[in-house]
């Protein structure tokens, strides 16, 4: 229980996904341009992710029982997908409200690597059930506090600042990403999570 | 002479849009994490550059030579399938002959195949074009993204450690940038090459 503990926050602040790994900056660039958005992605990666590597535990246990963990890649990102599909449709015929809410947020999270990335460092680093979900639903969460801190950011700075013109758009956002990711830096020893 | 008409042909245009006008890193800004998370060494770099060249010019190519057949509404599915095999052959070629620089990438090796620039090839190119185009398109794009790379790479290899791929070109005395080593580096490092080179082209993301 402990250890799960651990690997939640460690993976927030310590081991953040997107500030110490850089995964999934195609969308947190692109989507960190207004607060709303950027929630809405948020809370669509965490939901996604954390089932995703529930699903794809097991299934690696079975490639590993049948000696065929080469194929580990095709059968992760085949499972993304379809979850992502199912998902989809799922929420569209029984959740509209949510349906609408996540709508076009939903589709782009197959390409997003943290999706992917989870389901890959679970493998490397060899956790059990209990620490994969942990480490799932923390790598998220971690990548939603990015987002979220780098859309508030943005928000203002467009209303306030002046940037130069060849850094502003996605160049500042670079620059602000590098001050949040050396402020993470702060973390680091907090928890091992490896 | 023949330079003149060179300038004209289709392929020359693809690869100067894939090199310079359009180039993946620095003016669409897609396929960034494995840029910025593997670029504090450049054999890293190199290694990766030639990874993703392999997998778009792949992918690209198989998806071009069976665009008729794909159904639209599964697209997306396939062109996963179809990147995720070459991203396979790529990691079994490196561990049997770069097992070190292998384990170095770790997990980035297969996150190539949620690369934007890949799928983004497949999408906005291959799909509507025939294959020896595609196999052009590739080529540009994977060298566009791997020269960038070079560059980051070389920066911050230079800042943190003094070296390129391993020999010193900085004196010993030279105090290292720690910070050139983590992702804040590579994030400043991506964000200023990015101002410098929209500064020197004048090419704007907001005109006014």
């Amino acid at each position: 229980m402990f250890r799960m503990v651990e690997i939640f926050i460690g993976s927030i602040l310590d081991h953040n996904i997107a500030l110490a790994y850089i995964l999934g900056m195609c969308p947190l660039i692109a989507i960190s341009t207004n607060l709303k958005n950027a929630k809405g992605m948020g809370l669509a990666v965490v939901f996604v992710v954390t089932l995703t590597g529930l699903i794809n535990y097991p299934i690696y246990l079975l490639l590993k029982a049948t000696d065929s963990t080469h194929l580990a890649l095709l059968v992760f990102i085949t499972t993304i997908a379809a979850t992502v599909q199912f998902l989809e449709m799922f929420l569209d015929k029984f959740f509209p409200k949510l349906y609408n809410a996540f709508g076009i947020f939903l589709p782009l999270i197959t390409v997003n690597c943290v999706v992917l990335g989870v389901s890959l460092f679970f493998v490397n680093r060899e956790y059990n059930f209990g620490e994969t979900a942990a480490f799932s639903f923390g790598a998220s969460v971690g990548w939603m506090v990015a987002i979220v801190l780098l859309a508030g950011v943005r928000e203002q700075m467009a209303k306030r600042s002046d940037v130069p013109r060849g850094l502003a758009g996605k160049g500042i956002a670079f620059i602000i990403l590098g001050i949040l990711s050396l402020a993470f830096v702060g973390f680091s020893g907090l928890a091992n999570i490896g | 002479m023949n330079w003149i008409r060179l300038k004209y042909t289709k392929p020359f245009n693809i690869m100067r849009e894939g090199l310079s006008r359009n180039n993946p890193i620095v003016i669409s800004v897609l396929g960034i994490c494995s840029a910025l998370a593997i670029t504090n060494r450049v054999e890293n770099a190199i290694a990766m550059g030639i990874g993703v060249t392999f997998v778009i010019m792949g992918s690209s190519a198989m998806v071009s030579l069976i665009r008729q057949f794909i159904p639209s509404r599964v697209r997306m599915v396939t062109y996963m399938v179809i990147i995720s095999s070459f991203v396979i052959a790529f990691q079994m070629i490196l561990a049997a002959f770069f097992p070190l620089i292998e384990e170095e990438l770790g997990a980035y090796v297969g996150l190539i195949i949620t690369n934007c620039i890949v799928m983004g090839r497949s999408e906005a190119f291959a799909v509507k074009n025939p294959v020896k185009y595609t196999v052009v398109d590739g080529l540009a794009n994977g060298i566009g993204y791997t020269y960038v790379l070079v560059l980051i790479s070389s920066i911050r290899e230079i800042l943190a450690f003094g070296t390129i791929l391993g020999f010193r070109v900085l004196p010993e005395a030279f105090p290292v940038w720690t910070v050139m080593t983590i992702a804040p580096g590579g994030f400043f490092v991506l964000g200023l090459l990015i101002w410098i080179i929209r500064e020197l082209s004048k090419n704007f993301e907001y005109q006014n």
